[in-house]
């Protein structure tokens, strides 16, 4: 084996703590030039984090009680990937709901209206977000939609995608869906939640046709922040009668995260 | 023009050149996705029995996404040759393969011979090769570009540091810069992702990379990796651009879904090299010298899937695509050019060994076709991969002779939230392999300054 590059000894302990200015992984601890046992775990462990996060499966008892405790009605539904392993490799079939699914679905919708609004609470690609944040997410929602907005039933949907919320939102005749999903897992992020409005739902929209609101979680945007954002999404998608790029100017004139 | 193979009683054809490329390729999830993939195993050797037999002048009469609809493809005619191809014409594209691995086909014969390369060829070749075949072939071309450090040299690797921050806060990316500069990285760039895509921010972040160089005589360049025109105005207000950022695909469409054009691309490498920054002064020059303007100003990253994500594919395969973008990135003499070869997701690269595979061909192609290919080494989260897939990557291509890979802290971005390589992988990589940074960088580390370095004097404007 060759010698260690010569900036290795060259190299000085950081006097600085560089971790009170980022949370990237600075100043981890060095054996040789290799990362030390405890450095090397404390990764390893966020990676597991992560990876569970990707294959966890929603808790649905624990969901449908509190809903149905808060008197809210709810249907759960499969999109059209029937495992995790063909969800990850064909995103269309996350998608995607069958047919039988779509009229069974359409049996509930309420005649077409301007403020039908559907919620559908999707698993993606982290079941540990949903689990974890939807429930207290909607506890700070519902009081600021209720006056304007007219709910259809709940959509609980596995397997799912964001544009799962284009099928399901047609089929009740919804003006709007509000689909709450869990975000890809960072290394230190295994359970963040995503909120998508579209108006007009139906399958073939685009994500420039949506407006995303990202990062809800303990440590990134907070429950009561990130409902002030959607509920003024929602009543402003109303008003244009859009969602999307023409939205998203409003987006960036709210106050920001907390 | 169709092809066909026979093997046993069964006879396969493949009615274009395109379906022929797609069924030779390695499996991989995104060929699947795009439901051009072979569907049997049989069937994908049978297609590359044919694809060998091919001569590689077919390249040259036969396009797999038409000339009169995509200026990538004019560019890749265009721009061919025929005198550096002259060498290999009579060749098969199997005949290319022995004679790439043959003692004939030094480092000198392979760089002349990269202007008469198509990247259809070299996406051909490499659907033949075996990994090995595709580092030993790599391992003999040199490509050495030039801005304030020699990037590419035999015997060397660089890295680019990536101190990315979720807010774009100068302490925040300072601290990762301190830290990375201390571990021997940068050699290659100091470039940020930034979160915002304002001109505003892309100067603000190329004048704390700029400050900081000049102060403790870093040999390094800047870049800020927001879009191309985003960049240009920055440019026009002033900002001290080193390196000029662009991701590029291998279609005309993939390149309009990520908003630029050859043109575009064209107007912003002129204006990239107006400001005539960096150049290697001679050894004794006064180093506060005027720079004469560096050859290489151009930074670009690709990856396989691009085109299918962007819904711009034209049935052809994602690995044949991504050589296309190398057409694209080599009409610019580029400084650095690598693949972000595991950022997509398992939709397009599924596990460990199809990030692996896709890698060393894309490190390949670029190389063959005569650019400074380096790789991000990455893996998402939903992907079946993790550390012990990116070290077996990481040794394949330091051997190979990738010219640089990422330094990023802890090997864990935390503003586009993925995992690259480390500053300690690299370092890895430099050990086992006795690979040593960039001469002037190297230098630079023999003085002793890194030490030197603090977070305020890295802040104080």
């Amino acid at each position: 084996m060759a010698e260690a590059p010569k900036e290795l000894q060259s190299a000085a302990s950081p006097v600085t703590d560089l971790r009170d200015y980022t949370t990237a992984r600075v100043s981890l601890t060095r054996t040789g030039s290799s990362l030390a046992t405890r450095d090397s775990l404390t990764f390893a462990l966020a990676h597991a984090q992560a990876r569970d996060a990707v294959h966890a499966t929603l808790s649905l008892p624990s969901l449908l009680d509190a809903l149905r405790s808060r008197n809210l009605e709810a249907i759960t539904i499969k999109s059209a990937a029937p495992d995790r392993a063909t969800y990850l490799r064909r995103p269309n079939l996350g998608r995607t709901v069958s047919a039988a699914l779509r009229a069974s679905l359409s049996t509930q919708a309420k005649p077409p209206a301007n403020n039908t609004l559907t919620i559908i609470l999707a698993d993606g690609l982290s079941a540990l977000a949903l689990d974890r944040h939807a429930i207290p997410l909607l506890d700070a929602l519902l009081p600021l939609l209720t006056p304007h907005w007219s709910l259809t039933p709940i959509v609980i949907a596995e397997q799912a995608r964001v544009a799962i919320a284009d099928p399901i939102g047609q089929a009740l005749h919804a003006s709007l869906t509000l689909l709450l999903i869990g975000e890809r897992p960072g290394l230190s992020s295994p359970d963040s939640l995503g909120a998508y409005l579209t108006w007009a739902p139906s399958p073939g929209r685009t994500d420039a046709e949506r407006n995303c609101i990202s990062n809800i979680r303990t440590h990134g945007l907070g429950y009561s922040a990130a409902a002030q954002r959607i509920a003024a999404l929602a009543n402003e998608a109303q008003r244009l009668q859009l969602t999307g790029t023409a939205l998203k100017d409003l987006e960036a004139a709210l106050p920001p995260p907390l | 023009m169709s092809y066909a193979q026979t093997i046993g009683s069964v006879r396969y054809t493949f009615p274009t050149l395109a379906d022929l490329l797609a069924k030779a390729s390695p499996a991989r999830s995104g060929d699947n996705l795009a439901g051009i993939a072979a569907e049997s195993a049989q069937q994908r050797i049978a297609a590359q029995l044919a694809l060998a037999d091919l001569p590689l002048a077919t390249f040259l009469t036969e396009t797999v996404v038409p000339y009169e609809t995509d200026e990538v493809t004019r560019l890749i005619v265009d721009t061919h040759d025929p005198a550096a191809f002259s060498h290999v014409s009579s060749l098969t594209v199997g005949e290319l393969r022995d004679y790439l691995l043959s003692d004939e086909a030094t480092s000198e014969r392979l760089t002349a011979l990269a202007p008469g390369f198509t990247p259809e060829m070299a996406a051909a070749v490499s659907k033949l090769m075996r990994l090995q075949d595709l580092v030993l072939v790599a391992r003999k071309i040199s490509v050495v570009t030039r801005f304030r450090t020699t990037v590419g040299l035999p015997g060397r690797l660089s890295t680019r540091l990536q101190p990315n921050h979720p807010t774009d806060d100068p302490a925040g990316i300072a601290a990762s810069i301190l830290d990375g500069l201390m571990l021997g990285s940068g050699d290659a760039v100091i470039g940020i992702n930034p979160v915002s895509d304002s001109p505003a921010t892309v100067t603000k972040l190329l004048h704390l990379i700029d400050t900081a160089r000049r102060r403790f005589s870093i040999p390094t360049q800047s870049c800020v990796l927001a879009h191309i025109t985003t960049q240009m105005q920055a440019m026009d207000q002033g900002a001290p651009l080193d390196l000029l950022f662009q991701s590029i695909g291998g279609t005309e469409a993939t390149n309009t879904s990520f908003g630029v054009s050859l043109s575009l691309l064209d107007e912003a490498h002129q204006q990239a090299r107006s400001l005539k920054r960096g150049g290697i002064a001679p050894p004794g020059t006064d180093p506060n010298a005027t720079e004469a303007g560096g050859e290489n100003v151009m930074y670009f990253e690709t990856g396989q899937g691009s085109s299918l994500s962007a819904n711009a594919h034209h049935g052809v395969d994602q690995q044949t695509l991504e050589a296309r973008a190398y057409a694209v990135a080599r009409h610019f003499s580029p400084m650095l050019v690598n693949t972000v070869v595991g950022f997509i997701g398992p939709e397009y690269l599924y596990d460990g060994k199809q990030i692996l595979r896709a890698a060393l061909e894309d490190h390949f192609c670029g190389k063959l076709l005569g650019l400074p290919m380096g790789c991000d080494v990455c893996y998402t989260n939903h992907a079946e991969a993790d550390n012990d897939d990116m070290d077996g990557i990481l040794t394949m291509l330091g051997t190979a002779g990738v010219n640089y890979i990422m330094g990023v802290p802890g090997a864990d971005d935390i503003m586009l939230h993925y995992q690259s390589t480390s500053f300690h992988d690299a370092l890895y990589l430099r050990t086992v392999l006795d690979l040593r940074p960039a001469p002037e960088f190297e230098a630079w580390l023999e003085t002793g300054a890194a030490k030197r370095l603090s977070l305020p004097k890295l802040l104080v404007i």
